[in-house]
């Protein structure tokens, strides 16, 4: 029976874990190529309404998810259109995105608040998936294991493949990429339409899978704790996998506490828990020292190649 | 491509103060055919949201109201901006500024005292300031982004006013809604206008604006901010140090926000709700950058977005716009000013038909 409870426990940090493990890989990706995209809540939000309008219009679950990828993507081509092609500043058209987002799934959603969604079955078949023990392992939906997949292909992508190094090569020095011929914007547009596209499926998660429901903000800040997330990883992918189940964690203990009703501790106080979470984590990261220096170093600056 | 930028020598002047008009006009039109293809009226819409606020003198006190807290909080964010400090927490503050005042009301005992509301104001400003002292602390010390703690904190801050509301701070008397007892006169912002909503804070709001605008053209304090946003390394090679900066942009204009926290607490809302974070510490973001970061041209914006707001409020009635539209219209601004902008630091260049090959690729960065 608690052998029961600490399963149950187990996967539902995983779930809470998997969005913003997904939201941060894209942003990871993003960073990387020198790029700062604040607009991740924006994106998510977006993808969490979109996703979920389909999933319930067509009755597809994972049309949804399509759907919020393609959503987040497509947003994100703004934001990459005002700070590539035009030049505008990072941070100011990243908030832009994000309230932008935040408008758009707010006045689209208003038709969908209410309504319910068929979560997508687990991935593996019957005696695995509920299993008493093993569905601890077996028990996801593919989002789950495609979270996983992601996690392993980025590392792979940006560590040992050839168009992983230009792209770092590009985050790491605009300049002397493009002097022997890399086409900085062209990758800068490749990496934020990614970026974009987990954001996108991030958010559809939450509102397919983690909740599963759409309400206004419904996100509530989980696409900026997925870009402390990547501070946090020093911009490396396996530590984000690991800050996401911490923060995934952080997150069921307050889901917990409510449900089990902590008498001695108002709801509100467990409410701040993953925002404080974030301000210690990034603190106790910077007192360790291990933040700035690994951050690309064209991080966040215009680039524009003259003639 | 037929066309290229061209960055220029120097930032046109004519297109900064052009590009927010410019930017205002194109999102009328996209919000129009916006609007049109929802399904609703959108010349209508458009009209009420931009021009008959302003047409209509009856709604003129209240674009005062609405424009009074974004100006005096998108100033503070804007001191930040120039110097290169991204406070994007002011929501945060502006919730703490209205919590430090409210507790001074609620524990000083119902005072009658004309000293109530000064005391207030004071305690919102330092409550602000204090919220945004963590995330300077942690800049200035340890490199931690401000962005991101900021933000963060604003979460924790409305999680706090949902706790005092709803716990401690709920009026006895108040039929168990979570909110705090009212104001009692001596603890409200006095109003100006008798039978009005017109009250103190927009004439201090437009104060503001003026000293700080003195502060940041004419000492050197100010020029400090500035050269420290546009040139870091020349302020350090000056002398200036940039946690100082950092400290000052944002004990400034975490103060200011929470300045504009208590007003709103002690004018317009009378107590505070659970509804009181209604977003100003956001749409302040637009009106600083609609404003061009300068605290004259930050009244303007200021303006600008409370037409927008009441205007909204016009469209419901009349056509039916939910209110989210107008979160969407006004972030629509934003981005179309962002875009705009590029004017201001680049020319468009046709390219001739056949340019012979530079030897090397050049790069140019534009300031950021």
């Amino acid at each position: 029976m608690t052998l029961d409870v600490y399963v149950s426990i187990f996967m539902t940090v995983v779930i809470a874990a998997t969005p913003i493990l997904i939201a941060a890989l894209g942003e990871l990706v993003v960073e990387k190529s020198g790029v700062l995209n604040l607009g991740v809540e924006g994106m998510m939000l977006c993808g969490a309404v979109a996703g979920f309008s389909i999933a319930t219009t067509t009755g597809a679950t994972s049309g949804g998810y399509l759907a919020g990828a393609a959503a987040g993507a497509a947003l994100s081509m703004v934001f990459a259109l005002l700070v590539l092609s035009l030049s505008a500043n990072q941070v100011a058209t990243g908030l832009a995105l994000t309230i932008f987002g935040t408008g758009v799934s707010s006045l689209t959603g208003r038709p969908f608040v209410g309504k319910t969604v068929q979560r997508l079955g687990p991935l593996f078949p019957h005696p695995l998936s509920d299993h008493p023990l093993l569905r601890a392992l077996f028990g996801y939906d593919a989002i789950v294991y495609l979270s996983l997949v992601l996690t392993v292909a980025v590392a792979w992508f940006l560590a040992a493949s050839r168009p992983g190094l230009v792209l770092r090569a590009v985050g790491e020095g605009d300049a002397a990429a493009h002097a022997i011929g890399h086409p900085v914007i062209r990758v800068r547009y490749a990496a934020i339409a990614f970026g974009g596209a987990l954001a996108g499926l991030a958010g559809a998660y939450y509102s397919l899978a983690v909740t599963p429901m759409w309400a206004d903000r419904l996100t509530a800040g989980r696409g900026w704790i997925a870009l402390a997330l990547v501070v946090f990883a020093a911009w490396r992918p396996w530590r984000l996998l690991a800050g996401a189940y911490l923060f995934g964690a952080v997150m069921t203990l307050e889901l917990q506490s409510k449900a089990a009703g902590v008498g001695f501790v108002p709801p509100e106080f467990l409410a701040m828990l993953p925002y404080l979470a974030t301000v210690v984590v990034l603190t106790l990261i910077a007192l360790r020292g291990a933040g700035g220096q690994r951050a690309p170093a064209c991080l966040g600056k215009a680039f524009r190649a003259g003639g | 491509m037929p066309f290229k930028l061209e960055p220029r020598r120097e930032p046109n002047r004519t297109m900064l103060y052009a590009s927010p008009v410019i930017a205002v006009a194109l999102t009328a039109l996209a919000g129009l055919l916006f609007f049109a293809a929802l399904g609703y009226n959108g010349t209508l819409a458009i009209y009420d949201i931009l021009i008959l606020p302003v047409i209509d003198a009856t709604h003129w006190i209240d674009l005062g109201v609405k424009a009074a807290p974004l100006v005096t909080i998108a100033i503070g964010l804007a001191i930040g901006f120039r110097a290169n400090v991204w406070n994007i927490g002011a929501e945060g503050q502006y919730v703490m500024g209205a919590i430090a005042g409210t507790g001074v009301a609620l524990h000083a005992g119902g005072t009658e005292g004309a000293w109530a509301l000064p005391v207030m104001c004071l305690a919102g400003a330092l409550g602000g300031a204090l919220w945004a002292a963590i995330p300077a602390l942690l800049r200035a010390r340890l490199k931690v982004s401000e962005i991101l703690t900021s933000l963060m904190l604003s979460y924790v801050a409305i999680q706090v006013l949902y706790f005092l509301v709803r716990g401690p701070w709920r009026d006895p008397e108040g039929f168990n809604f979570p909110q705090t007892r009212s104001f009692t006169d001596v603890e409200s912002m006095p109003i100006l206008i008798d039978g009005t909503r017109l009250h103190l804070g927009i004439p201090i709001a437009v104060l503001i604006a003026m000293a700080v605008w003195v502060v940041m053209s004419r000492t050197l304090v100010g020029f400090e901010l500035r050269v420290s946003g546009l040139a870091p390394n020349a302020a350090r090679y000056a002398g200036f140090r940039e946690q100082r900066t950092v400290w000052l942009a944002l004990l400034v204009s975490g103060g200011l926000a929470g300045l504009a926290g208590i007003f709103e607490a002690a004018g317009p809302f009378g107590q505070i709700t659970p509804n009181f974070p209604t977003g100003y510490g956001f749409t302040a973001i637009v009106v600083a950058f609609l404003g061009r970061l300068n605290p004259l041209g930050i009244l303007i914006g200021g303006v600008v977005l409370a037409v927008s707001f009441v205007g909204g409020e016009l469209a419901e009635t009349s056509v039916g716009l939910p209110s989210a539209a107008i979160g969407l219209f006004q972030a629509t601004l934003l981005f179309l000013l962002l875009g705009v902008d590029m004017l201001v630091w680049y020319r468009i260049r046709r390219i001739a038909p056949a340019i012979a090959p530079s030897a090397a690729p050049a790069v140019v960065r534009s300031a950021s």
